[in-house]
């Protein structure tokens, strides 16, 4: 029991990885959305808007297929009509990285961008009065308020990240998930060993609600509540 | 690409079962998922503390673990356990826990119950406490304020958010592939890539008829609303 | 005013239209040194858009701007608007202008004495140490000596807009702009800006105030010019134009007016 106990375990560490990676790349696309969708420069507005509409739109499994066993052959067949020889593959960790990134950049793109709406005109507007840049008043102004307002839809998106994390077992990654899945059939008590996957999953959104809910009080603004 | 394979007979009806199975989960689940959520609500918002914990500590647990966990333990999970083995050959309703649709439903009930149970009593506690006085100064039973009052209004207010979760409940019934030997929209696309490996036209094929169902969801939730939550626009004249 | 000087600010036949709307149908103004111009006129009247188009937060469609004798160089946008031609010139322009807004806009992340030194530090590159100087010694004249660690949200509406004026002081600029700086504050707090504004007339500031205050108008500053309908329709020494209008118009916006 204990080797499988302690597999389970070590699958909650991959389960952490894949999450943390996942995010990078979607508050990556997060910014580059809602950027996009407050331009006002039609073209980038419907590609964001395309973008939000298609990750709504379909699941997230689909997707995930999709880009596993599609994205090998997909990413060849481009680098052929580009003319390159390569050996690419995704590896399962790739697509499940990059899907869900992808998927949870669409979600952040909706949080930011309600963000950045939610910062009231007059402070952007004093920078512009006292001569600053629109880059500069990007980072000295609207970034580090916009913060505090996507705060409580952030953490509201990396809590259903978490969770969704748990399909990367299903395209043969060893997370929480699929050790418990192995551990269950060779042990004859499935029952066990995902109660305890759902532990670890508690375990980690309890502490993120915990953290978020503490930087929440202490820097966010607005009246949007932090839940599962 | 190869889109002819699509087009056959085998696979259009193969889809189709699976489209058959998606919206019966879907509908199955909303069905008993909102009763159960009502009743989970009304707990929530209870005054006795009992209650309010159970429902409470019930919600926190469905809501902070992953939806692929929770059907596992339902299908593999509860197989396991002997008090179900030594009944369910005979006895009802244990049966039905050999029945593939009927583990999935039952997991997708219980996960939507959850959060659509919070999003109710969220909505419920916001009911604007002039409207609460106004009903106990008419002399109205506690009962009876939530009955004609509270749950009205707060039904209408979740409108947005239910709207949100139903196509997440859409999204969510793709799980129900994990299963085996049940077919939903999902199962079928990749029993066709595993029949003819081409991912993109079987995993495309059905991710469009998700967005198409998506949109229609979605215009049904805009016209709802538009009907329901008029008294909340804003003034037109 | 002398006509020897060179003007800090002069603004000429500046017109600008929302839709089909015409909000400023030809307004000309000129500022020398140590002037104080109040506009006055009612809402509608295009007075703020009118002070908005000087720094250019609203693009005005026709019109030249002339800031310390540097003109800022316009073109036409696709929409007949005019925008900067140079993105450059018009950032130092501003620099040069410095503006007090009716909600104030102090950065909320940031703390008083952040406030007034970034422009300070990041725009006009001065050193640090020498900003927080400055930043003192105007947080002293407005009368918030103490608050430099506090936030704007936990700071008064006179406090606030005090701050908003120190931070406008700490960029030492060729003219002030004040939109309506009191419009927004409690009756009781208006006066402690009031007097703050006063004291830089005194100290000869040249300041361009958009206000409702009559008094104000009356006894700090040197020029008046009552706005109607977008067009300049009385202008003058604020004592006279005040006892005796000329115009009909005038004669009703004042009697409407409470003092």
């Amino acid at each position: 029991m204990d080797g499988h106990v302690l597999s389970v375990l070590s699958g909650a560490q991959l389960t952490l990885t894949v999450s943390l990676a996942s995010l990078g790349v979607a508050i990556a696309l997060g910014l580059l959305g809602a950027a996009a969708k407050l331009s006002q420069r039609r073209p980038l507005v419907a590609l964001a808007g395309a973008y939000t509409t298609l990750v709504r739109g379909v699941p997230e499994l689909i997707l995930l297929l999709l880009v596993y066993y599609g994205g090998t052959i997909g990413l060849i067949m481009l680098l052929e009509r580009l003319g390159l020889e390569a050996e690419v593959n995704i590896d399962p960790f790739m697509a499940g990285v990059l899907t869900l990134g992808f998927i949870y950049g669409a979600f952040m793109t909706e949080t930011f961008r309600g963000a950045m709406l939610a910062i009231p005109k007059g402070q952007t507007e004093a920078a512009w009065a006292f001569g600053m840049s629109p880059a500069r008043t990007f980072f000295r102004i609207t970034l580090p308020q916009m913060v505090r307002y996507a705060l409580p839809g952030f953490t509201n998106n990396w809590l259903v990240l978490i969770k969704a994390t748990a399909l990367v077992s299903l395209i043969g990654l060893h997370d929480v998930t699929f050790h418990a899945m192995q551990a269950g059939a060779a042990t004859r008590e499935p029952f066990y060993f995902l109660l305890l996957a759902a532990a670890v999953f508690l375990a980690y959104t309890t502490v993120s609600l915990w953290a978020l809910r503490a930087l929440s009080r202490r820097y966010a603004l607005g009246s949007t509540q932090v839940s599962l | 690409m190869n889109w002819d394979v699509l087009l056959l007979p085998e696979t259009l009806a193969l889809y189709a079962e699976g489209l058959v199975t998606t919206l019966w989960l879907l509908a199955g689940s909303l069905f008993f998922g909102g009763a159960l959520s009502l009743l989970l609500a009304l707990a929530l918002t209870s005054r006795v503390a009992a209650l309010r914990w159970l429902a409470g500590a019930y919600t926190y647990c469905i809501r902070g673990t992953p939806l692929l966990i929770q059907i596992f333990l339902i299908y593999y999970g509860i197989a396991q356990l002997e008090w179900i083995q030594a009944r369910w050959d005979a006895v009802w309703p244990w049966t039905m826990f050999k029945d593939a649709f009927f583990c999935a439903l039952l997991a997708l009930a219980l996960n939507n119950a959850a959060y659509t149970a919070e999003m109710l009593a969220g909505a419920m506690r916001e009911t604007a406490p002039g409207e609460l006085e106004a009903a106990q100064a008419m002399g109205m039973s506690r009962w009876q304020i939530q009955r004609r009052i509270v749950l009205p209004s707060a039904l209408r207010r979740t409108l947005p958010a239910y709207g949100n979760e139903v196509v997440m409940m859409l999204h969510s019934t793709s799980l129900a592939s994990t299963v085996p030997a049940l077919i939903d929209l999902t199962a079928a696309a990749s029993r066709i890539y595993a029949d003819f490996f081409l991912p993109f036209e079987a995993f495309l094929f059905a991710a469009a008829i998700y967005l198409c169902i998506t949109f229609m969801l979605v215009g049904v939730f805009k016209a709802l609303e538009w009907r329901f939550l008029g008294h909340l626009r804003p003034r037109s004249h | 005013m002398s006509l020897a000087t060179p003007s800090k600010l002069e603004v000429i036949d500046l017109h600008k239209r929302y839709g089909s709307h015409e909000v400023l149908k030809g307004v000309s103004l000129k500022a020398h040194a140590g002037d104080v111009i109040s506009i006055i006129g009612s809402s509608g009247s295009g007075k703020s858009t009118l002070l908005r188009c000087i720094n250019l937060l609203e693009k005005p469609h026709q019109g030249r701007i002339i800031v310390a004798g540097e003109e800022l160089h316009l073109r036409p946008t696709r929409t007949g608007e005019l925008e900067a031609a140079s993105a450059q010139q018009l950032q130092r322009l501003r620099t040069r202008l410095a503006m007090v807004f009716q909600s104030f806009n102090l950065w909320a992340h940031m703390t008083v004495l952040q406030n007034i030194i970034e422009a300070p530090v990041h725009l006009l590159k001065l050193p640090r140490e020498q900003a927080v100087q400055t930043a003192r010694l105007y947080l002293e004249r407005v009368g918030l000596s103490g608050v430099e660690d506090r936030y704007p949200a936990h700071l008064s509406g006179g406090q606030q807009q005090r701050v908003a004026i120190a931070r406008a002081l700490a960029v030492e600029p060729e003219v002030m702009l004040f939109d309506e700086p009191t419009s927004a504050l409690d009756p009781e707090l208006v006066s402690e800006v009031l007097r703050v504004m006063q004291q830089l007339a005194v100290e000869h500031r040249t300041m361009v105030v958009v206000t409702h205050e009559m008094g104000f108008a009356r006894e700090v500053s040197n020029h008046l010019i009552f706005l109607h309908q977008g067009r300049i329709e009385e202008q003058g020494d604020p004592r006279e134009v005040l006892a005796r209008p000329q115009s009909e118009r005038l004669a009703q916006f004042l009697a409407g007016s409470l003092k």
